[in-house]
């Protein structure tokens, strides 16, 4: 058994920030991760972080207030705004601490921290490095994590969780490298893993985006927040999906169809290409859908008037994967886009301090829902959401050491149950010889995810899926991984992750059939209006013996009431 | 879809005495990557084969690989780009193998902390430090670096001398070195004066030819190395 007062499962932005909180504090923590925390998806980021810092010349009215108000109306009023406030006011801070510690942001001439327009925001509010703000922030943080010397057990995949009366008790992590599992023993948890992207056949999300830790949450019974809220960012690589970066309209890029028509200009003339995500992907989904995409389906991101030096200096990352990954230099060509699964709004229900329900648990970053991006998050936000929250988790989990919490009396049992439970499960799924390929369940699992819980959805289509997830939930129970050998062993990870994966996507499903409303990144033909009457709520899914049950939660108002949105 | 064989690298310490070449073949587009090729091998013909990914897209540095010889991210080459029907993986050298393609990373990492990986701040302001476009330019190209181990494995000195820091280190050495907010790293800089630190380095410049991201460690040995004589000559003329 492996012991330290926090544990924080992920290693990407939310979990090391968490682990600098808690460490700095003098506590005992390590990090637990499926991946080298450099590996983490946090790296992938792109664009920016927000804050206003007013540093650009054409931003200087902009404000803590106006972030909020953004953030607010970006997500179509569903986020919480007690939340939302807390975040954006912490903004300013976490990035010049962000700078102290050694983050090589890009420049204004004048020496100040460069920002760029993004999105759904008034002012240029997105701080950047170039178009690797992600992978500068995760350096950064890991930089820290290995000055202070904390400890990181890496290549452990989180397979269960238990809790005991209320109380946060261990949790069970497989080794990757030898196939063991290992108990992990701890006063208080953070989860910071992710989303849940890779539920999705297309995807910007890594590989490993599997939405695990929301899984192990959910069977362990806690609840999970507004999962059918899924963004689609709307300029994915044609072929391979990989993100290419709002950052290239903030600095310009225009997007348009076979025709060469601008065609925002139809959908949100005033904020054109920098309408807001879930506004930009319908619009381009719409211009494929009805025939003026182009050949194969996807429209064109056009650099070419930015020439060939501020495409160099601001973009070089995105002109190197459509080189890579799709033949075209965006100095001479348009790059092929098309929307894709990029971001999860939902995750394990936190309040405004990143606490769940359960005492000693936390969770922070893509993998909660505080919730601070409501229906639809704006560019941008994400990092500023893994810093600020995973601080938050951190300073919570220190506070709650420090303070007189409980520990669940027979731990020790309690731990050693779910360990059996979790041999046993390995056991099945390293003997059984005959069964259902997990490749193909898992695969028709996400193309049924892309073509019917999508962009747009409606009933007929989401009650299909509901059946097809059914059907493999059952068919799950006869899984079949096929030979491997002892050693590493990432097949047998891949089978505990895969139940969590279905759990998932029939969250996300019900939740998204139920609302029978249109709300930011959630559309539903049959209901294409926003409905505050009946739905300004969050939806909460918890786990029972048929899958989940469904309640709902009020969301937290205080200065801005909802209005239509209008870019 | 046309077919390809991937032969790699297999070795699992725990059982075979010897590594020992495996072929697959494997349906792919030409515009997949080797990445997605491995992936389609552990998904539909043998899930005992291991590896390391995780972004597929180039930034997270886990699938560094040698591809018919050549270093590589296997998530960044397609296999049109190849150019052969038949593509041999091998695991990054001078690095111990887990199993298959997978290597202990450990060396690297350790190279990595020992010169301090971390900014070492001159002053703390109440904003962010100001920072000229020329000076964030000095550094940029290092900024670059995914540690991905790419370099390591090409580095020939690395294989003479497995105390020697290696490009990866040595670059992000001059990385903090270099910018104009660090106090300068000098010690680091005084304790890796040595023929395992600043001075191993034969320029022969295969880590810049193995870099997946531009990388140019061999330029910022080169300036580690103008700091240190630098240092050297001023103390030796008693300038502090």
């Amino acid at each position: 058994m492996i012991s330290h007062d926090i544990l924080i499962v992920g290693g990407g932005l939310a979990g090391l920030r968490a682990a600098v909180e808690a460490k700095s504090k003098g506590l005992d923590c390590a990090v637990i991760s499926k991946v080298h925390p450099l590996r983490s998806h946090s790296i992938a980021a792109q664009g920016g972080i927000n804050a206003p810092l007013a540093n650009a010349p054409d931003g200087r009215d902009d404000s803590i207030e106006k972030h909020t108000f953004d953030t607010i109306k970006g997500s179509d009023y569903l986020a919480d705004q007690d939340a939302v406030e807390i975040m954006c006011g912490e903004a300013p801070k976490i990035v010049y601490e962000m700078e102290h510690w050694g983050a090589p942001f890009s420049r204004f001439d004048d020496g100040r921290i460069a920002q760029r327009p993004f999105g759904g925001a008034d002012f240029p509010r997105t701080c950047y490095a170039a178009d690797r703000t992600g992978h500068v922030l995760l350096h950064t943080l890991y930089e820290q994590a290995v000055k202070l010397g904390i400890k990181v057990y890496e290549e452990r995949t989180v397979v269960s969780m238990s809790v005991k009366d209320g109380h946060f008790a261990g949790l069970i992590a497989l080794n990757l490298s030898s196939e063991e599992f290992e108990i992990f023993e701890g006063k208080a948890c953070i989860f910071a893993t992710g989303g849940y992207g890779r539920v999705y056949l297309k995807s910007t999300n890594a590989l490993i985006n599997t939405g695990s830790g929301v899984a192990v949450c959910y069977r362990a019974g806690v609840a999970i927040k507004d999962l059918e809220f899924v963004q689609f960012h709307p300029t994915c690589l044609f072929g391979t999906n990989i993100l290419i970066t709002e950052g290239a309209r903030g600095e310009g890029g225009t997007l348009s169809n076979a025709k060469g028509e601008r065609f925002m200009q139809r959908y949100a003339p005033g904020k054109m290409e920098l309408a807001p995500r879930d506004i930009v992907a319908r619009a381009i989904q719409t211009e494929i859908d009805e025939g003026r995409g182009l050949e194969g389906g996807y429209v064109n991101l056009d650099l070419r008037h930015l020439g060939k030096k501020k495409i160099l200096e601001r973009l070089p990352a995105i002109r190197d994967i459509a080189i890579d990954f799709a033949d075209c230099d965006p100095i001479n060509k348009p790059i092929p886009i098309l929307p894709a699964q990029h971001y999860s709004m939902g995750g394990i229900s936190t309040n405004e301090k990143a606490q769940t329900e359960v005492n000693g648990l936390f969770a922070a970053g893509e993998c909660a829902c505080v919730s601070v991006h409501g229906t639809n998050r704006l560019g941008g936000n994400s990092l500023l959401d893994t810093i600020v929250f995973g601080k938050i988790a951190g300073e919570g989990a220190a506070h709650f050491i420090k303070g007189s919490q409980k520990a669940p009396a027979d731990k020790n049992a309690i731990l050693a149950d779910e360990l059996k439970r979790a041999e046993e499960k390995k056991k099945t799924f390293l003997t059984r010889e005959k069964g259902v390929p997990l490749t193909e369940i898992r695969d028709e699992l996400r193309k049924t995810m892309t073509e019917k819980v999508g962009i747009f959805r409606e009933e007929r289509q989401l009650k299909d899926a509901v059946s097809k997830i059914e059907e493999l939930k059952s068919e799950a129970k006869q899984l079949l991984i096929g030979k491997t050998d002892n050693g590493v062993n990432q097949t047998l990870a891949k089978a505990f992750e895969f139940e969590g994966m279905l759990d998932l996507a029939e969250i996300i499903t019900k939740g998204a059939l139920q609302r029978t409303e249109s709300r930011g990144s959630h559309f539903r033909r049959d209901y294409p209006k926003r409905d505050d009457e009946r739905w300004l709520k969050h939806t909460i899914a918890r786990l029972t013996e048929s899958g989940p049950s469904f309640e709902y939660s009020k969301v937290k108002i205080t200065r801005y009431e909802p209005k239509e949105r209008k870019y | 879809m046309a077919p390809y064989i991937f032969k790699i690298l297999r070795f699992n310490p725990k059982a075979d005495p010897m590594p020992y070449f495996q072929e697959y073949n494997v349906e792919l587009e030409p515009s997949d990557s080797v990445l997605e090729g491995i992936l389609k091998i552990q998904d539909e013909i043998d899930p005992s084969l291991a590896f390391r990914y995780s972004c597929r897209g180039a930034v997270c540095g886990s699938c560094a690989v040698v591809i018919n010889g050549k270093f590589n991210l296997a998530c960044r080459s397609l296999v049109k780009n190849v150019k052969t029907e038949e593509i041999v993986l091998e695991p990054l050298p001078n690095l111990e193998i887990v199993k298959d393609l997978i290597v202990d990373l450990q060396p690297f990492w350790k190279a990595y902390e020992k010169i301090r990986p971390y900014l070492i701040p001159k002053v703390i302001p109440e904003k962010e430090n100001l920072v000229s476009p020329k000076e964030e330019r000095a550094i940029d190209n290092f900024i670059n670096c995914i540690l991905c181990a790419c370099c390591y494995g090409s580095c020939p000195v690395v294989t003479r001398d497995e105390k020697y820091l290696g490009p990866a280190a040595l670059a992000k050495l001059f990385r903090f070195a270099g910018d104009i907010r660090d106090k300068g790293h000098t010690d680091v800089l005084d304790e890796i004066d040595i023929e395992s630190g600043t001075w191993g380095c034969d320029t022969v410049f295969k880590c810049v030819d193995a870099c997946p991201k531009k990388v140019r460690p061999t330029d910022g040995i080169e300036a580690l190395r103008r700091k240190t004589v630098l240092r050297k000559s001023k103390r030796l003329i008693g300038v502090k």
